[in-house]
């Protein structure tokens, strides 16, 4: 075993190398851009260079003039559309501003043509020679700007349905023995994903191929069709690798529909590979967000009011907000809780999900308040954990399905050295650096959604797994097919799995940290109807069948005990039974709880999830702690992280390998959110500034010297069939708060705006 | 990015032919409409961005052989305008009789862009001014000569506090030429009338009135060669920025002393990623020469360095950082193990 490839504990399964490695380290793996294409034209987009008013007109003379242009498409001659709902709404867009529908413009960086070319390089060029004349009024950036409108999420947000409350906070809060009033805020963030936001589309006829890395296979058929105008089942969405998304491919772009009915049009296939900074305006991103933290305790540390008021940005049409105050009204014991979240509508494209959505910037305002208010107690933030820890979440009383938070800063304190610290703010140093040590909490929902999958076992033991999953870089191919093989008891290597195609059973939404879940319980699920088949057709009895279905193996070498259930069963002997040369088996699941639309809303590619606080009778979360070393240089004022240690509880762990990486990842990300990563807007006229990897900066390998991840073991029945609590999205959360309280342990400095950058240090 | 020609030198008569027969007058070397490609690392990239449209791309990478040579001979360095960053970062005697060289090129860019990229280039890279570099801001008077600058009231957060003017705040964004410019650097040119010498502090124009024209070489001139006098093993460069590697300054210092028992003989403090062009302090300097080091005194030189800085909105913290800077960097010069 190796620091990659962790020794499994109790509930865990083997690190067995990912199943996708070789394709993807060779470069064999195709991705949405690779996939050939027969004679294609190619799109380069031409985006707004304002952010509101209207496009007077095109002077495109120039740009036609480049030699291969095939045409430049417009507001004023581009296909007509029908309108792209919000996916809170019940459709699957993550805007509503639909470009190429008039002159006018709603942000910055939106679309307003397409050039169509015969190659990519005549496309750019003549995109490069579009000339627009525009009438800008002025736009409304972000909170520090005229004329933004402000409005609580409740009631215009579907899906944010409660501000959560109990008890009374103002009262508790004025006859509290100790009180801390904060304010912090986080930065506008964009996923960045190495994979641009591409899109090929290919017409046979009536039937439209869409090649595009998604997180949702099934949506962007059903929303695309949708757009179109066309039945679903005419559309088929392929990408068996997605080079990453962190929220950015869950709903459907514009330019997804845009680019088919411009091929529908031409009759020829289309590949649009937008740029870089394209991205930051064609996609979604993290809004930027602010906070104000009231907490009152006793003099022993217990919290008996907290008050969390969110305000998100978002666009003009759209509602988008995250919301996260469910998370923070849930995660410690306090009997008078209140909360509120607004929306601020400013001139910007709709922000959407990105890793750990609600859970990033909320828990950042709220560990960080954790923190201040242990300095205020003169107590260690671990102990006030301790104290405020609980097993029922304070909102409804609902006991949670597991929760191994204190263990988890138990375990992550000592493999830190927590015990070194020395308590007091500004009191450790190296030579040229101050140092500090902070901590967080961590913790993100559970969910499930109902999914469907095909499996086909022959009678050799090869087996083949099929369902419109996605793998984003998290291992999906590995734990399916880690899973399938275990259950059916055949050789991991006899087993293929295929994903990322909507032609395939379907999946739901690779978000929300739900994937391994609901795609490996349906596979557990399906394999077991397989089993029911084989064990049966050689069984002396049902009851006999039953039983050994349950607990043996199934074995392609023959066992003359097997009729006895105590021996792995002889599939040669079980197919010869059933007279059959190939067992298939189709499956649908739904976790507990799931609403009665579950499998019609699965196959229109709407997800119906259930989990986090939203279980009927309990609530599941996954937890972690995380600990950081900060060191502040004295004279730069530049801020390091040296050392990251996070311990995480999430359930039946299937693959350490993979699921260590994940958190690991998540942990580099969480340290970047807190030091790094920052859109820069120019309030002027809202505006993305840095939009390229130069200037939006995310880690070097020189930035995360030592990152050390601790799985713990936990185990949770009450969850889903699996036994697997997402963690995707856990370590990325609290490690924002994690650094800025080690900060203030380094410098006396509080520092409660994010990204912290060195000119915000007053050493 | 915008179709364009593409030839290789075969010697440097033909590179300075091909060069110069492109050139117009009154036009700035920068939108001359053939350019010269070595590493590539910043030609390609505004080419891409459309900020520069050259027609025709001279490929003076066959000039290596020529013009690429290390050449410290103990008293003096020569340096090839085509060798590679990482050459020279790595090679021994450079790292003992010339850190301030070696740190300034190991600490720039990434492993895989000092593969790539020339000492010539290098000090030919032009700013990373964001509004600069996007060509959708019509208001950029290095790109559109009177067309205003967004970045003045703009996110300058990377912006020049030294050496503005009210035409351009955009900063020289290299490492490298810090060392030259306080090592007192000689830059070699060749050009039609065949090679030109003149001291690297000339190289660099302030933007002025003119932020458009950014060097003093004439269009079919190419730098040949760098050359240093003498031997600077106490000096060092002292960067500071954002991440740990991979990124430009937000201030940097360069320092060489000649300290001889305790008394500072002689002194260069150079400055990067504050000012608009490499940017020698000699008025800092001026106070090191004969005295003996203590803490005031680095204080003293440390302000004097900035005493005409001029902060905007988001860059004003880098007069203080850069203070910092200096200080710190002259105390790693004086204790520094030689």
């Amino acid at each position: 075993m190796t620091a990659a490839a962790p020794e499994p504990k109790a509930n865990m399964g083997r690190p067995v190398p990912r199943y996708d490695a070789t394709a993807k380290v060779t470069g064999r793996a195709t991705y949405a851009s690779d996939m050939p294409l027969d004679n294609p034209a190619y799109a380069f987009l031409v985006t707004s260079a304002i952010a509101k008013g209207r496009i007077d007109r095109f002077d495109l003379d120039d740009a036609r003039g480049v030699r291969g242009v095939i045409d430049i498409i417009t507001h004023e001659n581009a296909p007509k559309l029908k309108e792209a709902k919000l996916f809170s709404n019940g459709g699957y867009a993550g805007t509503t501003i639909q470009p190429l529908k008039s002159a006018e413009i709603a942000h910055d960086g939106q679309i307003i043509a397409v050039v169509i070319a015969e190659s990519y390089e005549a496309a750019r060029e003549a995109a490069s020679r579009v000339k627009v004349s525009y009438t800008a009024t002025a736009p409304s950036a972000s909170f520090e700007s005229a004329g933004t409108t402000t409005a609580a999420a409740k009631g215009q947000n579907a899906q944010f349905k409660e501000d959560p409350v109990v008890g009374d906070f103002a009262k508790a809060f004025e006859a509290a023995e100790v009180k801390l009033t904060a304010s912090y805020d986080t930065p506008t963030q964009h996923h960045n994903p190495m994979e641009l936001f591409t899109t090929s589309c290919a017409w046979m006829g009536d039937n439209l191929v869409v090649y595009e890395g998604s997180q949702y296979v099934y949506g962007l058929k059903n929303g695309v069709a949708e757009q179109l105008g066309i039945d679903a089942d005419k559309v088929r969405v392929v990408n068996p690798y997605v080079g990453g998304g962190f929220g950015s491919r869950g709903s459907m772009t514009p330019r997804t529909a845009i680019i088919a009915g411009i091929a529908k049009r031409l009759n020829r296939p289309i590949k649009l590979v937008p740029t870089r900074d394209q991205g930051f305006t064609i996609a979604t991103y993290r809004a930027e967000t602010r906070h104000e933290i009231k907490l009152g305790a006793s003099r022993d540390g217990k919290l008996v009011a907290l008050r969390h008021e969110g305000a998100e940005i978002s666009s003009r049409p759209d509602a988008y907000c995250v919301g996260g105050t469910k998370t923070t009204t849930r995660l410690y014991a306090c009997p008078n809780i209140e909360s509120l979240v607004s929306i601020v509508r400013a001139d910007r494209n709709t922000p959407g999900f990105m890793r750990s959505p609600p859970e990033v910037p909320y828990l950042f305002a709220l560990e960080s308040a954790m923190d201040e208010l242990a300095v205020k107690l003169n107590m260690d933030p671990v102990e006030l954990r301790r104290i405020n820890d609980t097993t029922t979440e304070p909102i409804g009383g609902k006991p949670y399905t597991s929760r191994s938070l204190m263990a988890c800063f138990d375990e992550a304190a000592k493999a830190f050295g927590w015990s070194q610290r020395s308590p007091q703010a500004r009191s450790m140093s190296d030579g040229d650096w101050l140092l500090g040590y902070g901590c967080a909490a961590t913790c993100y929902p559970t969910q499930m959604a109902p999914s469907a999958a095909r499996v086909r076992l022959q009678r050799d033991g090869r087996t083949r797994v099929e369902v419109a999953g996605h793998e984003i870089g998290t291992g999906a191919y590995t734990v399916i097919a880690q899973t399938a093989a275990e259950r059916l008891g055949v050789p991991l290597e006899k087993v293929a799995v295929f994903l990322g195609d909507s032609d395939l059973p379907p999946a739901p939404v690779a978000g929300g940290s739900n994937s391994t879940a609901s795609t490996c319980s349906v596979v557990m699920m399906v394999c077991d109807q397989i089993r029911q088949r084989l064990f049966k057709a050689v069984m002396p009895s049902d009851s006999i069948a039953d039983k050994a279905k349950e607990t043996v193996g199934i074995s392609p070498a023959p066992s003359t005990r097997a009729a006895k259930g105590d021996r792995p069963l002889d599939i040669e002997k079980a197919f010869d039974a059933l007279g059959v040369g190939v067992v298939e088996e189709y499956g649908e699941w739904k976790p507990e709880g799931a609403p009665l639309d579950s499998f019609r809303a699965l196959h229109a590619g709407q997800p119906r999830f259930v989990g986090g606080h939203q279980m009927k009778d309990k609530i599941a979360y996954a937890f972690g702690a995380e600990f950081v070393e900060v060191r502040v240089n004295r004279f730069t004022h530049e801020i390091r992280c040296p050392r990251l240690v996070g311990a995480f509880a999430a359930g039946r762990i299937i693959n350490p390998r993979t699921a260590r990486s994940q958190l690991m990842g998540g942990l580099i990300w969480g340290m970047s959110s807190a030091l790094l990563e920052a859109t820069e807007v120019d309030e002027r006229n809202a505006r993305y500034v840095n939009d390229n990897l130069a200037d939006y900066l995310v880690p070097v390998n020189a930035d995360v010297p030592g990152v050390e991840v601790i799985m713990l073991s936990e185990q949770d029945d009450h969850i889903n069939p699996v036994g697997a609590k997402g963690l995707g999205e856990l370590a990325n959360v609290g490690t924002n708060a994690a650094i800025c309280n080690a900060i203030y342990h380094a410098t006396g400095q509080r520092i409660r705006s994010l990204p912290v950058r060195l000119e915000n240090i007053e050493v | 990015m915008r179709s364009f020609s593409y030839r290789r030198a075969s010697d440097p008569d033909m590179a300075v032919r091909a060069l110069s027969a492109a050139a117009a007058a009154n036009n700035p070397l920068t939108k001359a409409t053939a350019q010269p490609l070595a590493g590539g690392t910043t030609l390609i990239d505004l080419m891409k961005l459309d900020v520069m449209r050259p027609a025709a791309v001279v490929d003076i990478n066959p000039l290596a052989h020529a013009w690429s040579a290390i050449e410290p001979d103990g008293e003096a360095l020569r340096l090839g305008a085509l060798a590679k960053m990482s050459d020279v970062a790595a090679h021994a005697e450079i790292r003992r009789s010339y850190p301030v060289i070696a740190d300034s090129l190991r600490l720039a860019a990434s492993a895989q862009l000092r593969n790539m990229a020339t000492l010539g280039g290098n000090v030919m890279q032009r700013t990373r001014c964001s509004y600069f570099r996007d060509v959708s801001y019509e208001n950029c008077n290095k790109r559109n000569p009177g067309s205003g600058c967004a970045a003045m009231d703009g996110v300058n957060r990377m912006h020049a506090v030294l050496g503005t003017s009210d035409q351009c705040i955009a900063t020289y964004p290299g490492d490298f030429a810090q060392a030259l410019i306080a090592l007192d650097a000689v830059v070699e040119i060749t050009g039609k009338a065949g090679t030109r010498s003149m001291p690297f502090a000339q190289l660099h124009k302030a933007p002025g009135s003119t932020p458009e024209i950014e060097t003093t070489l004439q269009p079919g001139e190419l730098i040949s060669a760098f050359s240093i006098q003498g031997r600077w093993p106490r000096s060092v460069y002292l960067k500071a920025r954002d991440r740990q590697s991979y990124e430009f300054a937000l201030s940097s210092a360069a320092v060489a002393l000649d300290v001889q028992d305790g008394t500072i003989r002689d002194a260069r403090v150079a400055l990067g990623g504050v000012a608009t062009v490499p940017w020698r302090a000699r008025e800092a300097e001026a106070l090191l020469k004969g005295e003996k080091f203590d803490e005031a005194l680095a204080q003293r030189v440390a302000h004097a360095a900035f005493a005409d800085a001029r902060g905007r909105r988001h860059n004003s913290f880098k007069i203080g950082l850069g203070r910092r800077v200096v200080a710190r960097a002259l105390q790693q010069a004086v204790t520094m193990e030689i």
